[in-house]
C-alpha cells in the first residue's frame, strides 16, 4: 500500500473555516464601533421621534436657555432648540460624509486598478494626476474648490471628490503591484481569462481591503472637513442644521455659553470614535485568517 | 519531428532596467537582463524533459514563456508543427498550461475550489452547464482530492494539498502539455513524493508531456525521460537521463552532480564542485558563458568564443556546449551510480 | 564517547495560543562531541527548530521551555537567568540562521557588522576588532575582503551573505556553532561550497556544530552524528552511517525512501500515508503509528521515549527489529 502512487483520497486539513459571520460578535472594536456608530444612525434616523421642535424655527424670546424639560440641551442664539439641531445636524453631516467618499472611493479604487494592472503610460499619467494633488495641502485645495465653485452641498461632493479619489488610487495601485505577480494572477492569464475578469474577480477582491478600512477613517476626515467648511461658511448653507455650524454659531458666546459649541463638539469626537473603531474591526475581520 | 509536441528554437527574453535613462546619459552601455538568451528546446509526445539549473539561470522565465505568460523578445515557439502567434487565442492556451512554485501563492485565497475550477470550465465552455459539478469532482478524484475539498479555501490545504488543487486547475483545460515550474520545492521532502508519482502518474494516464523544472537533480533523475541543463540563460547540455547522469559531458552539469550531496554518508571529496558565484545575467562574460568558474577553461578559446550545442559523435541525442565536450576524457570524479535490477 | 560538549536532555518547549496549548518539542534528548557535527533531520512541524533555539533559550515569545536539561561545557544553561545566557549566546554558542538576508542588518556594512562582536563583547579596540573582521573574512572565503568589508549585505550575493553570517558567528571565538538549515536557500554549487568551508572550520577551529535540516543527504554529508525528529520528538539517534544505511525506526526508513536521490533510481518513491499531527493533540502512545506500516496493537498506547541500542544508538520504536528486517530486504543505500 506504502508505494500505491497516490495515496488515499485526501480531506482538507483544517476543517473549519472561520468567515466574518463567525467572527465578528468576538472583534472588540467591531463591536464597540459598530454599537457606537450604530446608535448615532439610529437616533439621526428617528429625528422626527425623539425631537419634539423645528430645527429651524426661531424663538427670539427664548433665547440663550439653559436646559429646561422643554429643551434638554438649552437654546441656541436664534432661540432654536440644541437638541434638535444636534440630530437633525446628524443626519446632515452623515449623509454628505458617506457620499463624499463614495464617489472618490468608487473613482479612486479604479483608477488604481487600471493604472496598476496595465502599467505603462497609464500608469504614468495616473501617477502623474496623483502627484499634482498631492502637492497641495488638503484643505487649503477643498476651500479653494468650493470657494471657486460657491457653497452648497452638491459643490461639497465635487470638491472632495476631485481631491479624495488620490489616497484610494494610489493604495489600491500598490496593492494591484503587488497582487498583480501572485501566482494565482499569474495562472488566470494562462488559463486565458480575459483582463477584465481578471481585474474584477481575482485582484479586486484582494486589494480592496485596504481600500476599505482606509474609507471607514476617511468619513472621519470628510465629516471634519465638512465641519470645517461650515465653520467657514462655506459648507452648509444655513439654516440646514449642521455640526460646524452650530460651533461657529457659538463662538462669540465661548466664554458665557461654552456649550453652545462644546456640544457640537463632543458629538464630533464621539462619531470619530465610533468610525476608527469600526475601521478597526473591519480591517481585523477583513484579513483572511 | 512527427510526434514532436512543443518545439523552442531561438527564443530569447530580455527584461529593459529601470532607471535605464539615467545610466545611458551617464555613459554606460545599454544594460538589459538577458533571462533567456538563445534557447533550443523539444518535448515529444508524451514525454517528461526535465530542465534543471541554478537561480537566475532562467529556466522559470523559459517556462513562461512557453506558458505565454510572456512574448520573447526573440525565437519561436512551435506547438504540433505550427509556430505560435505572441498574443494566443483561448483554444491555444489550454493546450499548454502551467503549475507554479509557491503552493501558498498558487491559490486565490478568497475563492474556493470550486469556484476556481468552475471558472475556468466555464470560461471556456469545456463541458454543457449542467455536467459542471460533476468535472469538478472527476478532476478533484484524479489528483487523489476529496470532494469535500471542494467548497474549501486555500488556506484550509497543506502545502501538498494545495499542489494537487493547482494541478487539478491545470487539468481542467484539458492541456497536452503541462510545465510544472518547481512543483516540489517548498513542499516536505515526504510530501514531494507524493506530488511527483502523481505526475508521472497523469502522463502515463493521460498522456499528458510535462517539461518539468527544478533545481534539485535528483528529482529530475526519478522522473524524466530527458533533461537539459541550464545556465546564465542558455542550454549547456541535452541528453537522455540516463546518458546524463552516466557521463556528463559539460563541465557545468559535471560540476552540478559533483555538488549535489548523497545520501551516501562518508563520501568525501578533495575540493568544491564549482567555485565561484555565478556571475550576473547583466553582465555577461565574453565567450563561453562558465568560462570563469570552469576547471577547463583555456585561453583564448573559451575566453572569446561561444561554443554551440554540438551533438556528439556516438551519443544518440546527447548535446553539449563546449569547445572540449567530445574531445576529453571522462572526468574521473564522475560519481558511480548505483541502478536498482530493472530500470533503465 | 568522550565526554560530550553538549548533553541535552528531555526538552519540552512550549506554545500557548488561542485555541490552546502545543508542545512543539516534546522530548528530545541528544549529545555533541567536542569537535564533531550532529544533525538533527525532519520535516516542517517536527520541532527541530524550536528545539535548537531551545538550547540557548532563542525562543519566540509565545513560546517556553518548560522541560529538559542542557549540559554545555559543564554548565547546566537551563540554571542560567537571562543574562547568564546572553553571555553564552554570540560567544560560546553562536548561531547560523536559514535566510542571511534577514539575519543580517540591513543598513550596516558588514565588516561592522562582523567587528560589532569583538567590538562589543570581546573589549577589542576599533582597529583590532576591524582587523578581527578581517581576518574572519579570510578564514570563510571571502575574497578581497578590504573591499567587501565596506559592502551592505544587499549587495552581496547568498553565498557570500552566507559566509558573512558564518564569520559573525565565530567572531565570538565559539566552541559550539548551531546551524539552522543554513544551506536550504542557497543553490546546489553554492551550498556545496558553504557545507566544505563548514567541515574545514569544523576541523581546523575544533569548534562543535549542530545542524539541522530536512536534507538528509547534507546531513550525510556533513554530520558524524544524527538525531531525527518527528512531531516534537527525537525518534531515533546513532551515527549517520549506520543510521542510514539500517534506520531502526520506521518513520526513519519511510523518509529514506521518499526521498528522490541522485544516486539510487528506484521505480516509484514511496510515500507516506497521512499527515503529520496536530501538535496540540497528538495520537496516543507511538505519534508515528497512524501512518506507520509496521504498527501494532501495542503502539496506540504508552510512552516511547529513546532506547539504547548498545554503545551512541537509541530508537523509540519497540519494534524496530522488523524493520530491519526490512531494510536488509529492501535495502535504501545499496552496500559496498
Amino acid at each position: 500500500m506504502a508505494s500505491v502512487a497516490v495515496s488515499a483520497v485526501e480531506a482538507p486539513v483544517v476543517a473549519e473555516h472561520r468567515g466574518f459571520r463567525q467572527r465578528w460578535y468576538r472583534t472588540p472594536s467591531f463591536v464597540a464601533g459598530a454599537s457606537i456608530l450604530g446608535a448615532i444612525v439610529v437616533v439621526a434616523i428617528l429625528a422626527p421621534v425623539v425631537t419634539w421642535h423645528d430645527p429651524v424655527e426661531q424663538n427670539l424670546v427664548n433665547l440663550l436657555q439653559g436646559p429646561s424639560w422643554s429643551h434638554p440641551l438649552g437654546t441656541d442664539d436664534l432661540g432654536r432648540d440644541i437638541w434638535t439641531r444636534l440630530v437633525y445636524g446628524a443626519r446632515t453631516d452623515l449623509r454628505i460624509a458617506v457620499l463624499a467618499v463614495l464617489f472618490p472611493f468608487v473613482l479612486g479604487t479604479t483608477a488604481g486598478l487600471i493604472a496598476g494592472y496595465f502599467g505603462g503610460r497609464t500608469d504614468t499619467v495616473a501617477n502623474w494626476l496623483v502627484s499634482v494633488v498631492v502637492a497641495f495641502p488638503f484643505y487649503v485645495l477643498i476651500i479653494a474648490l468650493v470657494f471657486a465653485l460657491g457653497p452648497g452641498t452638491r459643490n461639497i461632493f465635487i470638491a472632495i471628490t476631485i481631491v479624495g479619489w488620490v489616497s484610494y488610487a494610489r493604495i489600491v495601485r500598490g496593492e494591484v503591484l503587488v497582487a498583480k505577480r501572485q501566482e494565482y494572477v499569474l495562472a488566470a492569464h494562462a488559463g486565458g481569462l480575459s483582463s477584465a475578469r481578471i481585474i474584477g474577480r481575482h485582484l479586486l477582491p484582494n486589494v480592496i481591503t485596504q481600500a476599505v478600512v482606509f474609507a471607514m477613517s476617511d468619513i472621519v476626515l470628510v465629516i471634519l472637513a465638512i465641519v470645517t467648511l461650515g465653520y467657514l461658511g462655506l459648507g452648509v448653507q444655513p439654516p440646514t442644521p449642521d455640526w460646524g455650524r452650530m460651533i461657529a454659531d457659538g463662538q462669540t458666546y465661548l466664554t458665557t455659553h461654552w456649550w453652545l459649541s462644546t456640544i457640537p463638539g463632543i458629538a464630533i469626537v464621539v462619531t470619530a470614535l465610533g468610525l476608527s473603531l469600526l475601521a478597526d474591526g473591519i480591517a481585523d475581520l477583513l484579513r483572511p485568517e | 519531428m512527427a510526434d514532436q509536441l512543443l518545439g523552442v528554437r531561438g527564443l530569447a527574453m530580455h527584461f529593459s532596467l529601470r532607471g535605464e535613462l539615467g545610466r545611458r546619459l551617464r555613459g554606460h552601455p545599454r544594460a538589459v537582463l538577458r533571462a533567456v538568451d538563445g534557447v533550443d528546446l523539444e518535448v515529444g509526445d508524451g514525454e517528461m524533459v526535465g530542465l534543471v539549473g541554478e537561480s537566475g539561470c532562467g529556466k522559470t522565465t523559459l517556462g513562461r514563456c512557453i506558458v505565454g505568460l510572456y512574448v520573447p523578445t526573440a525565437g519561436e515557439i512551435h506547438y504540433r508543427g505550427a509556430a505560435l502567434e505572441a498574443k494566443r487565442d483561448r483554444a491555444t492556451r489550454r493546450q499548454i498550461q502551467m503549475v507554479f512554485q509557491d503552493p501558498y501563492s498558487s491559490l486565490n485565497p478568497r475563492m474556493t475550489v470550486r469556484q476556481t475550477l468552475r471558472e475556468l470550465l466555464r470560461v471556456h465552455r469545456i463541458v454543457a452547464e449542467g455536467n459542471v459539478d460533476a468535472r469538478c469532482r472527476e478532476l478533484l478524484d484524479i489528483v487523489g482530492l476529496s470532494p469535500r475539498s471542494l467548497d474549501a479555501y486555500p488556506r484550509q490545504f497543506s502545502g501538498g494539498q494545495r499542489q494537487r488543487v493547482s494541478i487539478a486547475r491545470a487539468l481542467a483545460l484539458e492541456p497536452k502539455l503541462l510545465v510544472a515550474d518547481e512543483p516540489v520545492s517548498a513542499l516536505d521532502v515526504s510530501v514531494q513524493a507524493t506530488v511527483l508519482n502523481l505526475l508521472e502518474e497523469l502522463r502515463q494516464k493521460l498522456g499528458l508531456s510535462i517539461l518539468l523544472i527544478a533545481h534539485n537533480m535528483a528529482v529530475v533523475r526519478h522522473t524524466c525521460d530527458r533533461v537539459a541543463v541550464m545556465y546564465l540563460g542558455r542550454i549547456v547540455e541535452t541528453a537522455s537521463t540516463a546518458s546524463l547522469f552516466s557521463d556528463p559531458r559539460h563541465p557545468y552539469t559535471q560540476g552540478l552532480l559533483e555538488a549535489v550531496p548523497r545520501l551516501v554518508p562518508g563520501r568525501t571529496r578533495s575540493a568544491v564542485a564549482v567555485v565561484g558565484d555565478p556571475p550576473s545575467p547583466i553582465d555577461l562574460p565574453g565567450g563561453c558563458r562558465f568560462h570563469p568558474r570552469c576547471p577547463i577553461a583555456q585561453r583564448p578559446l573559451c575566453h572569446e568564443e561561444d561554443p554551440q550545442l554540438a551533438l556528439g559523435p556516438h551519443a544518440p541525442a546527447h548535446r553539449a556546449a563546449c569547445h572540449f565536450a567530445w574531445t576529453q576524457a571522462p572526468p574521473s570524479h564522475v560519481p558511480e551510480v548505483e541502478l536498482e535490477a530493472g530500470s533503465a | 564517547m568522550t565526554a560530550p560538549l553538549l548533553d541535552a536532555r528531555d526538552l519540552r518547549v512550549e506554545f500557548t495560543l488561542a485555541r490552546g496549548v502545543l508542545r512543539a518539542v516534546d522530548g528530545a534528548s541528544f549529545r555533541v562531541a567536542p569537535g564533531e557535527a550532529l544533525g538533527i533531520v525532519g520535516e516542517s512541524g517536527s520541532g527541530k527548530t524550536m528545539a535548537l533555539r531551545a538550547l540557548v533559550r532563542l525562543l519566540p515569545r509565545a513560546a517556553r521551555l518548560v522541560g529538559g536539561t542542557v549540559l554545555f561545557d559543564g554548565k547546566e544553561l537551563t540554571a542560567l537567568d537571562e543574562d547568564g545566557i546572553r553571555e553564552i549566546r554570540g560567544r560560546s554558542i553562536a548561531m547560523v540562521f536559514q535566510e542571511p538576508m534577514t539575519a543580517l542588518n540591513p543598513v550596516m556594512k558588514v565588516g561592522d557588522q562582523i567587528a560589532e562582536g569583538p567590538l562589543v563583547r570581546l573589549g577589542l579596540g576599533r582597529r583590532a576588532a576591524r582587523l578581527r573582521a578581517l581576518e574572519l573574512m579570510r578564514l570563510v572565503g571571502i575574497p578581497d575582503p578590504a573591499r567587501r568589508a565596506d559592502a551592505y549585505s544587499f549587495e552581496l550575493s547568498g553565498g557570500l551573505r552566507q559566509r558573512v553570517m558564518i564569520a559573525i558567528a565565530l567572531s565570538g571565538n565559539p566552541k559550539l556553532l548551531l546551524c539552522d538549515e543554513p544551506t536550504t536557500a542557497l543553490d546546489v554549487t553554492i551550498q556545496d561550497q558553504i557545507l566544505a568551508l563548514l567541515s574545514s572550520l569544523r576541523e581546523q577551529l575544533h569548534v562543535s556544530v549542530v545542524f539541522v535540516s530536512h536534507d538528509l543527504a547534507v546531513i550525510a554529508q556533513t554530520c558524524q552524528h544524527v538525531a531525527v525528529m518527528y512531531a516534537g520528538q527525537v525518534v531515533e539517534y546513532g551515527p549517520v552511517d549506520t543510521v542510514f544505511r539500517e534506520p531502526r525506526h520506521p518513520y526513519t526508513l519511510s523518509l529514506l525512501r521518499s526521498v528522490p536521490n541522485v544516486d539510487v533510481v528506484r521505480e516509484t518513491l514511496l510515500t507516506i500515508p497521512g499527515s503529520p499531527p496536530d501538535l496540540a493533540a497528538p495520537p496516543s502512545g507511538c505519534r508515528f503509528h497512524p501512518r506507520c506500516t509496521f504498527a501494532q496493537p501495542d503502539c496506540k498506547s504508552g510512552e516511547f521515549p529513546l532506547r539504547p541500542l548498545g554503545e551512541s544508538r537509541a530508537t523509540a520504536c519497540i519494534h524496530d527489529e522488523a524493520c530491519a528486517h526490512d531494510v536488509r530486504r529492501d535495502p535504501v543505500i545499496a552496500n559496498g
